[in-house]
C-alpha cells in the first residue's frame, strides 16, 4: 500500500474501510460517513493523549552525533529512550547508522544547558537505554541528582529541543501540531494515537447527535519502529494508561444495553484490554502499565471493534486486528483497498473493523 | 465546580488580575499553572503560592505565539492532570499613551488582536475538546467594559474584547450540552499595572483592588453551573454569593 505523504486538508475526505466481521464483508466509505456506521447508543472511546515532540539530537561526549527517541516516561526526569546513530527521519530508518555504543554514567549533550545522562543501558538490547535530563554542564561529569531537569523546567527543555517522532515516508519535517490529535491533552505518546487524528469536532458532534456516546482514556503510545531488529521485536515496550472511572462506566452501560464498544486506535484496545487483564477480566478505573501483546489468539473482553489505520501484514497492529476478525478476510479487504488506492501510515486512510449489531 | 484538587490554568498570571486569581484557586486547593511572558514577576507569585501551602508551577510564554499554544497546554496538563478550568486573563493595551484608531499603527492593532484574541482562541481550542470528552471543564474569559462602550483611543483593546466577548458567545453555543462552560466575565475598573498605562491620572480610590475581583470570580467560577453558556457577565453579580 502507498503511504500517505501529508496531512490531508480536509480529513473528513479520507477514506474509510468498513469491515464486517459478523458479515464476512467489507464496503467502501469516507470518514465523514463513519456516524452511519455506528448506533445510538454505541460508545466510541478515544485516546486523548498528546503527542511529545520526542526526537532529540544529540552529541555524545566523544563528539559523534545521535539521536535520542524517548519511549516512554519512567518518572522525574527518567525516561526510557532508544538510541539511534548520525542522521535524522530523511534516512529510512531501517537504514540509519548504528549509534555508538554508549555505557551507563555517560552524558549525551542536548544543548549546552541540557545534558541527557545515560543511567542504565539494556544488556542485550544496547540500544535501548534509560536516560535523565541533568541541567548543568559546568559540573563535573557524574550522576547528581540535585540537578535533575524536572517539573517545568522538564517540559520547557522538551518542547523547546525536541520534534516529532517521524519517519522517512513523510514528505517534510513535521511540526508538533501535525502530530496532535484534536482533543490531545497529557503529553503522554511519543507518536500520534493516529486513529483520533480525523475524528474531528464537527464529526464528533454529529456522532453524538446520532446518539453515539463518546468517552476518553489516555495511554502513551510507544515507538512503533527503532530500526534495532532485538528492540523492535520487543515491542510494544510496556506503555502507561489511565481509564477515568466516567469512561469504566461508560463501558459498563454499553455492555449492559447489548451495544458496541468501538475503540479509537489500537492504543485504546491495548489500554481497555490491558486494564481487564491486569484485574481478573474486569475494567477498573485508575492508571496501569501494560505490556500486552493482542493477535489471533486474544479473545477481547471490552472491545467489540475499532477505528483504526490500514496495517500491513506482519506489523504488531494488524496482528491486534486479527484478534477482530480472521485474516483472510482482512488479506481479502486489503487487497481491494490496495487496489482502491488506499493510503496507509499515520496520515493514511481509515478502516472500522466492527461486528453489525444482531438483531435484538 | 469543584475546586479542591481539581486542575486550572490562568494566563496573564504574573500580574493583576490574572496573579490575584492564580493566588485564589490555589488557596481554595487548586493545582494552578500559571502563563506568563516570564520574569521575576511570575516567580514570585508561584513562589509565594508555594510557600502558602498551595500548587502551583510557572510556564514563561508568550500567548500570542503561535508556536507556544502546544507547549503550554502540554505542560499543564503533564504537570497536573486533565485542565478543568482555563482563566484567561493575559491582555495588552496596544498604543501605551493610547492612540485615537486613526492613529494606531496596524502592527499596534495586529498585535492586540494576537493577545487579547487569537492568542485565548488558540489555547481554548486545544483545551476545550480534552475537557467536552472528560463531561465538564469551564473557560473564563476577562474582557472589559471597553469591548461594549465606544471609548474614544481604546481602539485596538476595545476591538479584541468585543471579538472576545462573541468568541466566548459562539464558543459556548457549540459547547451546548457537552459539560463545558464558557463565561466571559467584565471585571471593572482595576488599579493594576494596566490600569495606570491606560489613565496614569485616575483617582486610585475609585478603583477596584484586583483581589477583590478575584475573590467574585472564584464565587463566579464556584457558581458557573447558574451562568448560560456563553454569556457575558460583570464579576460585580458575585459580591456576595
Amino acid at each position: 500500500m502507498t503511504p500517505a505523504t501529508w496531512p490531508r486538508d480536509e480529513p473528513l475526505d479520507e477514506r474509510l474501510l468498513v469491515v464486517d466481521p459478523r458479515a464476512g464483508d467489507w464496503r467502501d466509505a469516507r470518514v465523514r460517513d463513519l456516524p452511519r456506521h455506528l448506533s445510538a447508543g454505541d460508545l466510541l472511546v478515544v485516546n486523548d493523549a498528546a503527542t511529545v515532540p520526542a526526537s532529540l539530537p544529540a552529541v555524545t561526549a566523544r563528539g559523534e552525533a545521535v539521536e535520542v527517541r524517548l519511549a516512554a516516561h519512567l518518572d522525574d526526569a527518567r525516561w526510557r529512550a532508544v538510541l539511534l546513530g548520525a542522521g535524522d527521519w530523511h534516512t529510512r530508518t531501517e537504514h540509519r547508522a548504528a549509534p555508538p555504543p554508549v555505557a551507563r554514567g555517560e552524558r549525551l549533550r542536548i544543548a549546552p544547558e541540557l545534558d541527557l545522562f545515560v543511567e542504565d543501558v539494556d544488556p542485550t538490547r544496547p540500544r535501548l537505554l534509560v536516560v535523565r535530563f541533568l541541567g548543568d554542564l559546568r559540573e563535573p561529569v557524574r550522576c547528581d541528582s540535585h540537578r535533575d531537569v524536572r517539573g517545568a523546567a522538564l517540559w520547557a527543555a522538551l518542547y523547546r529541543h525536541g520534534r516529532p517522532v517521524q519517519y522517512a515516508h513523510v514528505d517534510r519535517a513535521l511540526d508538533l501540531w501535525h502530530v496532535q490529535t484534536p482533543f490531545a491533552s497529557r503529553p503522554w505518546a511519543v507518536e500520534m494515537p493516529s486513529a483520533g487524528r480525523p475524528l474531528t469536532w464537527g464529526l464528533l458532534g454529529e456522532l453524538r447527535a446520532r446518539g453515539v456516546h463518546l468517552a476518553s482514556l489516555t495511554h502513551a503510545a510507544g515507538l512503533s519502529s527503532t530500526g534495532d531488529p532485538a528492540v523492535d521485536a520487543s515491542l510494544p515496550l510496556p506503555e502507561r494508561f489511565d481509564v477515568p472511572a466516567r469512561t469504566v462506566r461508560a463501558i459498563a452501560e454499553t455492555r449492559l444495553a447489548g451495544r458496541r464498544v468501538v475503540a479509537a486506535g489500537t492504543t485504546v484496545v491495548r489500554a481497555l484490554e490491558g486494564s481487564a487483564r491486569l484485574h481478573g477480566g474486569d475494567l477498573v478505573a485508575g492508571e496501569g502499565t501494560t505490556d500486552l501483546r493482542i493477535d489471533a489468539s486474544f479473545r477481547p473482553r471490552v472491545v467489540d471493534g475499532l477505528l483504526t489505520g490500514l496495517h500491513e501484514l506482519g506489523s504488531s497492529h494488524r496482528e491486534l486486528l486479527q484478534a477482530f476478525a480472521p485474516e483472510p478476510l482482512l488479506a481479502r479487504a486489503w487487497a481491494h483497498a490496495e487496489m482502491r488506492g488506499y493510503l496507509d501510515h499515520e496520515f493514511g486512510d481509515a478502516c472500522l473493523v466492527l461486528p453489525r449489531l444482531t438483531p435484538a | 465546580m469543584e475546586l479542591r484538587g481539581a486542575a486550572a490554568l490562568v494566563t496573564g498570571a504574573s500580574r493583576g488580575l490574572g496573579a490575584a486569581v492564580a493566588r485564589r484557586l490555589a488557596a481554595e486547593g487548586m493545582r494552578v499553572v500559571l502563563v506568563a511572558r516570564g520574569g521575576e514577576d511570575l516567580a514570585r507569585v508561584v513562589a509565594d503560592i508555594r510557600g502558602a501551602g498551595g500548587e502551583a508551577h510557572a510556564i514563561a510564554a508568550d500567548v500570542a505565539d503561535k508556536r507556544a499554544p502546544h507547549a503550554i497546554a502540554g505542560t499543564a496538563a503533564a504537570l497536573v492532570g486533565p485542565i478543568e478550568l482555563l482563566v484567561q486573563a493575559a491582555s495588552t493595551l496596544g498604543h501605551v499613551p493610547l492612540r485615537p484608531l486613526l492613529d494606531t499603527d496596524c502592527e499596534a492593532l495586529e498585535q492586540a488582536l494576537e493577545v487579547n484574541l487569537v492568542g485565548p482562541f488558540r489555547l481554548a481550542k486545544l483545551l476545550v475538546a480534552p475537557m467536552a470528552l472528560r463531561g465538564r471543564g469551564l473557560v473564563v474569559h476577562v474582557t472589559s467594559d471597553a469591548g461594549v462602550a465606544a471609548y474614544p483611543t481604546w481602539g485596538a483593546y476595545g476591538v479584541s474584547k468585543a471579538g472576545l466577548d462573541h468568541l466566548g458567545r459562539i464558543l459556548g453555543a457549540e459547547l451546548e450540552g457537552t459539560g463545558v462552560r464558557v463565561v466571559t466575565v467584565d471585571p471593572g475598573e482595576m488599579d493594576t499595572a494596566m490600569h495606570a498605562d491606560a489613565m496614569p491620572d485616575a483617582d486610585r480610590a475609585t478603583l477596584l483592588d484586583p483581589d477583590v475581583v478575584a475573590a467574585r470570580i472564584v464565587r463566579l467560577v464556584r457558581g458557573a453551573d447558574s451562568v448560560p453558556n456563553g454569556a457575558r457577565v460583570e464579576a460585580s453579580a458575585w459580591d456576595r454569593s
